[in-house]
Parts: C-alpha cells; structure tokens; sequence
C-alpha cells in the first residue's frame, strides 16, 4: 500500500514536470505546427533567468529577502523567455511558417547558438541554484514522505495550466488565438492580424518554456545544455496527447509519467525509459493522431 | 611566383615526407638497439621542445577538462621559469578533444605525427583513453593519463597518474565497512566504469562479510532520482556507493536531500565529485557525505599549499584544485623528471628511465612504478563540508602500491580474469 501510494505520486510528480516543458509547446508545436527545436534552450533561458535572480537577492538584498527571490524569478523567466521567443519568432520562425522540416533544421541551429551564448556567459560548468528556504523538506503523510518542491511544482503546473486554458478558451485574445490557428485566411479576412497574433502565441509559448526552466532549478542541474534533458519527453507528450489538444496534453504528461515510473520500479532506469519508448511506438500504431485529435472542416 | 610557390611547397611535401618516414624508422626500430647518433623522435630545436595537451574544451566533459588542462599549462610554465627540461623551454600544442572519442584518436594522431610532440598529457573518460591507446602504441608515443579509472589496464605507451581500483574503491569500501555499516547500495551511471567498478565492489563485499541490497544504473545525464530514491527508502542500505558521473549528481543530491534523506540517515560515498563538482551541486546538500581521493584541496602538505596558491593566483581566487587538477599537474614534473634522468627525449630512454622515480606531489609523496606504469600513491577519504572543501577524516599514511588488476586480492581473481 506505502509502496503504491509512493509510486502514484512519484508518476504524478514525474507528470508535473513532463506537462509544465510541454505546455509551451503545446502551444508552439500544438497550436502553430512550429516544430521548435530550441524550446529546450528557452527552457534553459528560463532557469538561468532564476539562476540570475537569486545571485542578485543574495549578492544585493539582506538574506531575510531570500526566502522570496522564487515568487520574483518565476515571471521574470517567463517574461526573459517570451521577450526571447518573440525575438526568434520575428527573425526565424515568421520566415518558415509551414515548412516544418525547415523550421526543424533552422531552431536546431538556433537551439546549438543560443546553448554557446549560454555557455560564454556564464561559464561552461553547471550552476547551482539553491532552494528557497520555505521549499526545503517535506510533508509526512501516511508515513510517506513528500517533497515541498514536487508539491510546489505540482501546484505550478495547476496554476499554468488554468490560466492558459482561461486565456485561450474564455477571453476574446484567446479566441482570437485559436481562430488563426484553425483557420489564418478567414481569421484574417475578419480583420485579425495573423502577423500579431502569431507573434504573441509565439512568445507565450516561449513564456511557459521559461516557467518550466525556472521550476527544472529545484530539481537538477543547471547548464547550457539543460534544454535536451527534456526536448524528447516534451514531444513525446505533445504527440501521444494528440497535437493541439491541451487536455490531451495533460493526460499524455500524466500517463506518461505514471507508466515510467512504474515500469522504473519493475526494472530499472534505462529499461523502464525502454518500455515507455515501445509503448508510445505502439500506441501511435494504433492511434496516430494521438489520444484526443481536433476535428476541424479544413482540408488538410 | 605563382610556380615558385608552388615548387617551393612541392620541395616542402618532399622534405616533411622524408622525416615522416625517417621518424616512422627509428618508432619500429624500438626492439633492436638504437644506431650511434641517432635524433631522438620528439622534434627538438636547440631552445625548445613540443609537448601535447589533448583535453575536451567543447562539449559536456569540458566543464572538467579544462582546469586539468590549466594545471598541466600551469607545471609547464614552473618548468620553464625553472630553465626547461635538458635546458630546452617547453613549448605546449593544445588540442580539443571536443569530448569525441574518435576526435580524441585523431588529434593524438596529429599530435604525434605532425607536430611530432616529446609527450602527451591528456584525456579523462575511459572512452577517450580507449580511442587513443592504439595511436599510442602505433606510433610508439608517450600519454600520461591524469584521471582515476576503472583498472583493468596495461599500455607500454601509457602512464597512469590516477588512481588504480585499489588506489581508491577498495579501500573505500573497507573504510565504510568499517566505519559506517555493512549493506551497501550500488548506484552508477550505465557505462563502463561504473560497471567494472561495481563489479569489484561486490565481489569484495562477498569476500568481507558485506551484503549488496540493491544495485541500479541510470542513463547519463539522467535526472528524475524519485523511484531510486523510494528504493532506497525500501531497501534501508547503510551505505550508497555512488558512482554516478556528470550532472547526474546534482539530480540525485538535491532530490535525496528533497526526500528528507541526510548523512545522518544514510552515508553516500562517491567516487566521482571533487571540489570542482561541488561547486555545481552545491555544498549545502553534500555536507556530511563522503569521497574517496588522493588529493583535496585541503590536504595538508606544504607543497601544496604553494600548489593551491599558484593556482589561484593564475586562474582566479574562486577556482578549486581537486584531484585530477593535482594529478595532471604532478605528472607534468613527473615526466620532466623522467627525462632529466634519461638525458634524453626519446619515448624508449623516458620509459627505461622512469621506474623507481619520486616527488613530492602536494598529495603528498608519489612514487612511479615500474612493474604496471602506475604510480604509488596516499588514498584519502574526506567529508564534505559546508564551504564546499573536503575535510580528511582517514588516510592510509603512506603511499600504497598500484594494482590495476587487483592480483593482490583473492576475490577479484575471477574480473580480472574475464577482462583480461
């Protein structure tokens, strides 16, 4: 029983994680088809976005401060990574808009300059980033032990996931979103700027990239080339849940999770990632349009 | 012009073949005896002499290889100040192993074919160890190779400045048995030397009175230690043996220390973080668990106090020294040593000249063996502390013989046997 409810909310964790670095682009790659290559770098962006913050509040600030510097980095990483994305969008991404195979080889690129920047910057090694104190230990319950950092993540990922869903399904920016991507030429001739709203989707893609990096700095390490740790999974869950799906995002995140985990528990690391790989080939066999698909009356 | 030059380059092709060739005579007359007056094959001039520095500078090991590459520039440069070697300056070619195993290979074969260097200092993983061996003997080159390693290994072209197994995990794993407990978890990265080095643990924990409860490998680069950790949970070891490499680490340190799991419930010792990696994790999760070295920036010898400070004052106050930095930096002298004795850069004199060699490394006292072209060496074990540095909680006291193959031991006959 222990052992099942430490598994469950190992999954859940794991879960988390794989949902809130593939939020962004579920967006990016769900809603625009962009397939982004350096989503990974503007994951890495967001946490050294945090890595700068907390070097400012402990070098500039008294330490009684420190305890807050987390609250302060999560949007100024969203805000670094969207500010970044619109930059790339503008001079890359808005050149290559339905050419997938050249926007793959071209933010590949961008990805490999973006992790050197990273690197001239701020040195090749890894970065530590510490914890704020609030988020150290955890919580006992039912003798099971759980980490204030995976609880904190969780309710991240909580949080993003509303406040994208409300922004994209009940205000009229939103609507505006989802009418260009569905359908650009009569989206446009209604009189919406496809130009500006592919640039804002764009960046509030990149935006929820740069959360997920910051919340990646309580979990492992920071270093230029954090981004590819995570760049498969986010795909994965983007295509098992079905492009352009958010609630297919999530269940894709959380199965996903769920299945490592226990399958990590059965075998081993290496051997469970194996078996989530056959799996996913497996179920694409079957469903290759993933969990939840878009029924839309354009042709293509 | 345009036919000068390229008669000039033709003349120049002709030239620079003859000595290759001349160069590949005197690498495959190395058995027989060497003709009167023969040119040593290193490329000397009457002032200076190359050697080769092959380390990562790019890609994921070069957050490590770097500042053994700074130690090595940095004993080259003492050298120098000091009037050189056989009064010759040495002059350092530095290339980038980009952290390939096959560009590795190549480089060294650039290295000793095209600039014709005396020496090689260089590599770190056992990948790049392995590619570059057989360049080595082929062209009958000089390595030295700074980093611990898995054992299991003999070269006539390789000297060892690391530490051998027996130099570092076993007396590890008799401390901990001693010291902290007597059932251990294995943890390691899912390649070859944590592999090997597992295996010797285990059959030494058969051998005295320990039990394994567990053994688990994770890809490089991994980084979620949740079901690990709920094993570890499971299992109540006394002890992990940590083999983890690279950014793994950091994963697994602050997600154990996420779990609610100290030193005080659990020892991990590790095998693979120096102060330079501490830096990375971050001292605050370490504090209290252990490494096994021959070197800390803290040992307490006088040479290396003035090491410590030559290094700071070169590379910056806020670098670190750690073991593979001590070891790449002595075996620079080592190799200077060598040759002094030899009176000669000839790869055959150094080698003849080298056995029975000693120096006061700031790791304390080392001495080259001739038997398996290791080095004796003082192992140590220390505690993290909260300044990121080591503090030395036991160390053998005296230099210990190398045995890459662990004859000594009557447990490990059966590895040695199925690597050899």
């Amino acid at each position: 029983m222990e052992g099942m409810i430490v598994q469950g909310f190992n999954g859940i964790s794991l879960g988390s994680i794989l949902l809130l670095i593939a939020l962004g682009l579920a967006i990016t790659f769900g809603l625009m088809k962009v397939i982004n290559m350096a989503h990974g770098e503007l994951i890495m962006i967001g946490a050294y976005a945090t890595y700068v913050i907390q070097l400012l509040f402990k070098n500039h600030l008294p330490p009684e401060y420190f305890n807050w510097y987390f609250l302060l980095a999560i949007p100024f990483a969203f805000i670094v990574a969207a500010l970044i994305g619109m930059l790339l969008e503008y001079t890359v991404i808005r050149h290559l808009y339905g050419r997938p195979l050249d926007s793959l080889l071209a933010t590949f690129g961008v990805g490999l300059i973006l992790q050197q920047t990273a690197r001239s910057i701020f040195g090749a090694p890894n970065v530590g980033v510490e914890a704020p104190p609030f988020l150290r230990g955890g919580v006992e319950v039912m003798s099971v032990m759980l980490p204030y950092t995976r609880l904190f993540i969780i309710a991240l990922v909580i949080v993003c996931f509303l406040s994208l869903f409300v922004y994209l399904y009940r205000t009229n920016g939103g609507r505006r979103i989802r009418a260009v991507m569905q359908n650009r030429d009569m989206a446009t001739c209604l009189g919406i700027s496809s130009r500006k709203v592919d640039s804002l989707t764009f960046a509030i893609g990149a935006g929820f990239a740069g959360i997920a990096g910051s919340a990646l700095t309580l979990i492992g390490p920071i270093g230029p080339t954090i981004g590819q740790n995570y760049i498969i999974d986010a795909f994965m869950v983007v295509v098992v849940g079905g492009v352009g799906m958010l609630t297919g995002t999530v269940i894709g995140a959380m199965g996903i999770g769920l299945f490592n985990t226990v399958f990590e528990f059965w075998t081993n690391a290496s051997m469970g990632k194996v078996l989530v790989f056959a799996l996913i080939i497996l179920f694409l066999q079957w469903r290759p349009e993933g969990l939840f698909s878009l029924r839309t009356r354009s042709l293509d | 012009m345009k036919k000068i030059l390229r008669r000039k380059s033709m003349l120049l092709g002709a030239a620079l073949s003859a000595v290759l060739l001349l160069s590949a005579c005197g690498g495959s007359e190395t058995s027989g005896e060497t003709e009167e007056g023969q040119e040593p094959s290193a490329e000397t001039t009457d002032e200076e002499v190359k050697v080769g520095i092959l380390h990562s500078l790019s890609g994921t090991m070069a957050m490590s290889e770097t500042s053994v590459k700074d130690a090595e520039l940095l004993a080259i440069e003492e050298i120098n100040a000091a009037g050189g070697v056989l009064g010759k300056q040495l002059v350092p070619v530095i290339e980038d192993g980009a952290s390939e195993p096959s560009i590795f290979s190549e480089r060294a074969t650039k290295l000793l074919q095209q600039d014709e260097v005396a020496v090689v200092f260089g590599g770190w993983t056992s990948a790049s160890r392995k590619a570059m061996l057989p360049v080595f003997e082929e062209n009958n080159g000089l390595l030295y190779y700074p980093i611990q390693y898995e054992g299991m290994e003999a070269s006539p072209n390789i000297f060892y400045a690391g530490a051998a197994p027996n130099q570092q995990i076993v007396p590890a794993v008799e401390w901990l048995l001693e010291n902290e407990g007597t059932e251990f978890f294995l943890l390691g990265s899912d390649y070859v030397f944590p592999r090997l080095a597992n295996q010797i643990i285990k059959a030494q924990l058969e051998a005295s009175g320990g039990t394994t409860v567990d053994e688990q490998y994770t890809p490089l680069g991994h980084t979620d230690y949740s079901t690990i950790i709920s094993r570890i949970r499971e299992s109540k070891p006394e002890v992990i043996f940590n083999t983890l490499n690279g950014d793994s680490n950091v994963a697994f340190f602050k997600q154990l220390a996420d779990a609610g799991i100290t030193s005080d419930d659990v020892t991990v010792l590790s095998v693979s973080v120096a102060e330079e990696e501490i830096r990375g994790i971050g001292a605050d999760v370490l504090e209290g668990h252990y490494a096994s070295w021959n070197y800390y920036q803290t040992t307490d010898t006088e040479e290396n106090a003035s090491f410590v400070e030559s290094y700071q004052a070169q590379f910056g106050d806020d670098r670190v020294t750690g073991d593979p930095i001590e070891a790449a930096y002595f075996m620079v002298h080592l190799w200077a040593q060598a040759v002094e004795e030899a009176g000669s850069f000839d790869v055959d004199a150094v080698k003849e000249a080298a056995p029975g060699l000693e120096l006061n490394a700031p790791g304390g006292k080392i001495i080259f063996d001739g038997d398996n072209q290791h080095v004796w060496k003082t192992v140590r074990i220390g505690e993290v502390q909260a300044d990121g540095q080591f503090k030395e909680v036991w160390n053998s006291g005296e230099p210990i013989k190398p045995d890459p193959f662990l004859e000594g031991y009557e447990w490990a006959s059966e590895i040695s046997s199925t690597v050899q």
